[in-house]
């Protein structure tokens, strides 16, 4: 995996400070050419991972690389899915079948099982995530997917239920179907590594909030550091900047410092950002420039 | 130990049920849903216990608390049968369709001391407890105006039936929406005299509202304004906002951020500037034990599991008392609106009183 993963909440207008922030950045980033010169750009800086929620406008970005594999043959997409707003709102309207229904490809699956209040067997359930997968996945045929993520919203949910079989359910289908790793963001890293261990996904790649602040970093900054010391995962740091809480160069040299920690996750609209937050990794994290020179 | 049980698998119930299964200091004992097959995988791959009937729940399984999440039009008789049962009670938003039934629970929880709260996590949102705190403050004067707006993507084309798309059953924009800003109205500045210019109108929907508009009226000659549409897909999600005018400055409030102008009228609360301030939520959150969407939500179950522990059922967040405030504005809002508009274009209007004429001669 590479040191320096790019990120895509600001494609999205997604902005943890401010809503104005967030519409001008949904403004600017309407045209999907704008967003692919920000990935040219970060390529070109020798950022080639994107992580990258499966929201639709991604399957554009996903043609255009596909058009040029000359160009994008190193360009790595870590899928995060699903787009939750997309099921959180088909929830509200359908309920939880419902919505199931909508988005699942066959539906002949989940009525065969509903006809006469038969139960729903482990094989259904394990068919149903799958699906819903596969039909996330289909964007990026063709394309270099090395990780795929479960996005913190389901994660975070099974993981208050306590539906942890869904984790290996997950795991083991990507790494069959897709020949990927699979990965999970949380905004309860030391919780879910337990839940993660309970239903034996070893060595899981965990990616959460890591930050100098405590910022969203659920179950304390000592269970965090704790876990970063003591347990066999390989960690991904998110809002490393604390949603802009944190200068630039005290936060990378931070995280750096923290054992166990195999990449960060950053998103940036500018090739001066880009740049900058790469150059700060090299200096702070010297193993990170030998890897990808 | 808690000992809790959730009623009503739906968006928000399910997400109750994961973050207060996660609580360090609750026992989730059972969950109940009309939905058998949503409680069979629950019951298959977590081992909690299931119930489609709420009563035999009720009669079967020790329980301190509840938390009631299922539609709106089921919420008295429910919360009703839970107290009866020496329940504290967590409702969700909007508390009691009918404000005679609200009445009865408030007056229930209030007798037997049981800790009630609805779920208006608002309330639990760093920039809008900032708002409360200047406020109280009195940081921009004497206020004398209100903007309380809310806009999402819910309603976006025609559908079909749910309890969602009638009002009487407790749906619409109005109940879901509206409330939310109109809840933060009753916190700031306590309930309304009266309630005008009503517009709950229907974008897609057939059988409820999907904008509402309205004035509110209070006592000290302010007045609110409520703008209301969760049929704006110009907005990624539900976002709620406030704009509060005073003689000494104006505060502008979202989930994320408190903006204040203060004038050098003002008198400053601590940390405060003349001119602009922005504070942001980030800054202004307390870390909660789980997180799932959003530090509020696990904060106000939090409080209720605290009040519960330290047997503090009266003059909580949130209380039934609070949210029947809400509910009765909503009462006055529907009223108001089926009234149509208060003066009409064939209506004789009252002649201006004429002007004097000025110096130049008639321009005016």
């Amino acid at each position: 995996m590479d040191r320096l993963l790019f990120g895509d909440n600001q494609f999205f207008g997604v902005n943890h400070m401010s809503e104005e922030k967030a519409r001008a950045q949904a403004m600017r980033f309407q045209d999907i050419g704008a967003v692919i010169e920000v990935l040219d750009n970060a390529m070109d800086e020798g950022v080639t991972s994107f992580m990258c929620t499966t929201h639709d406008r991604i399957a554009l970005v996903c043609d255009h690389m596909r058009a040029d594999p000359s160009r994008y043959a190193n360009f790595k997409f870590m899928p995060c899915m699903p787009y939750a707003h997309k099921y959180a709102n088909a929830v509200t309207e359908d309920g939880i079948l419902g919505t199931l229904k909508r988005f699942l490809p066959d539906e002949g699956l989940l009525n065969a099982a509903m006809r006469g209040g038969m139960s729903l067997a482990k094989k259904d359930i394990e068919g149903i995530t799958t699906l819903l997968v596969d039909a996330e996945m289909k964007m990026f045929s063709g394309l270099n997917t090395p990780v795929i993520f479960l996005q913190n919203v389901v994660v975070d949910l099974l993981l208050g239920l306590g539906f942890n079989e869904a984790f290996r359910i997950f795991a083991d289908h990507v790494k069959n179907r897709y020949g990927a790793e699979p990965g999970f963001i949380t905004m309860n890293m030391p919780m879910l590594l337990d839940a993660l261990e309970t239903v034996g996904v070893e060595n899981p790649i965990v990616c959460s909030n890591i930050n100098k602040l405590g910022f969203r970093m659920c179950g304390g900054f000592e269970a965090y550091e704790r876990a970063l010391r003591e347990k066999k995962f390989r960690a991904i740091a998110m809002s490393v900047f604390a949603s802009g809480a944190i200068p630039p160069k005290e936060a990378i040299e931070w995280i750096c410092q923290q054992p166990n920690i195999e990449a960060i996750v950053f998103g940036a609209s500018s090739r001066g950002n880009i740049r900058n937050t790469k150059e700060l990794v090299d200096r702070y994290w010297p193993a990170a420039a030998m890897e990808t020179a | 130990m808690v000992r809790l049980a959730v009623v009503g698998l739906g968006k928000m119930g399910l997400s109750h049920h994961a973050m207060i299964n996660a609580h360090p200091r609750v026992k989730l004992e059972a969950v109940c849903d009309a939905t058998g097959y949503v409680l069979d995988v629950l019951n298959k791959y977590t081992g909690v216990r299931t119930y489609t009937d709420f009563d035999a729940m009720l009669r079967e399984v020790e329980l301190d608390a509840i938390i009631i999440a299922t539609p709106s039009n089921m919420h008295s008789m429910m919360v009703k049968a839970a107290l009866d049962k020496g329940l504290h009670v967590f409702c969700e938003k909007p508390f009691c369709l009918d404000t005679k039934d609200g009445e009865l629970a408030t007056r229930l929880a209030t007798e037997k001391g049981l800790v009630n709260q609805v779920g208006y996590h608002n309330r639990f949102v760093g920039a809008f407890q900032e708002v409360k705190r200047l406020l109280d403050c009195d940081a921009i004067g004497k206020v004398t105006h209100v903007l309380a707006e809310a806009y999402g993507p819910v309603v976006l084309k025609p559908k079909g039936s749910s309890w969602r798309t009638q009002r009487t059953e407790g749906g619409g924009c109005l109940y879901d929406y509206a409330a939310h800003p109109l809840n933060l109205v009753n916190w700031y500045f306590g309930a309304p005299q009266g309630v005008g210019g009503t517009v709950l109108n229907s974008v897609f929907s057939k059988e409820t509202d999907d904008e509402v508009f309205g004035s509110l009226f209070f006592a000290d000659g302010k007045s609110a304004q409520i703008s209301v549409n969760w049929s704006d897909e110009s907005y990624r999600k539900m976002t709620t906002r406030i704009s509060i005018w005073g003689t000494a400055g104006r505060i502008t409030a979202d989930r994320q951020e408190c903006q204040v102008y203060l004038r050098d009228t003002a008198s400053l609360p601590a940390g405060y500037q003349q001119g602009w301030n922005v504070r942001y939520t980030t800054d202004l959150t307390e870390p909660v034990w789980f997180y799932l969407r959003g530090e509020e939500y696990s904060a106000q179950l939090d409080y209720f599991v605290k009040c519960i522990e330290e047997k503090r059922a009266h003059d909580n967040v949130n209380s039934f008392h609070a949210a029947l405030m809400t509910d009765k504005v909503i009462s006055m809002m529907i009223a108001d609106a089926a009234k149509g508009a208060s003066v009409t274009s064939d209506e004789a209007l009252p002649v201006a009183p004429k002007k004097k004429k000025g110096f130049f001669g008639g321009r005016h």
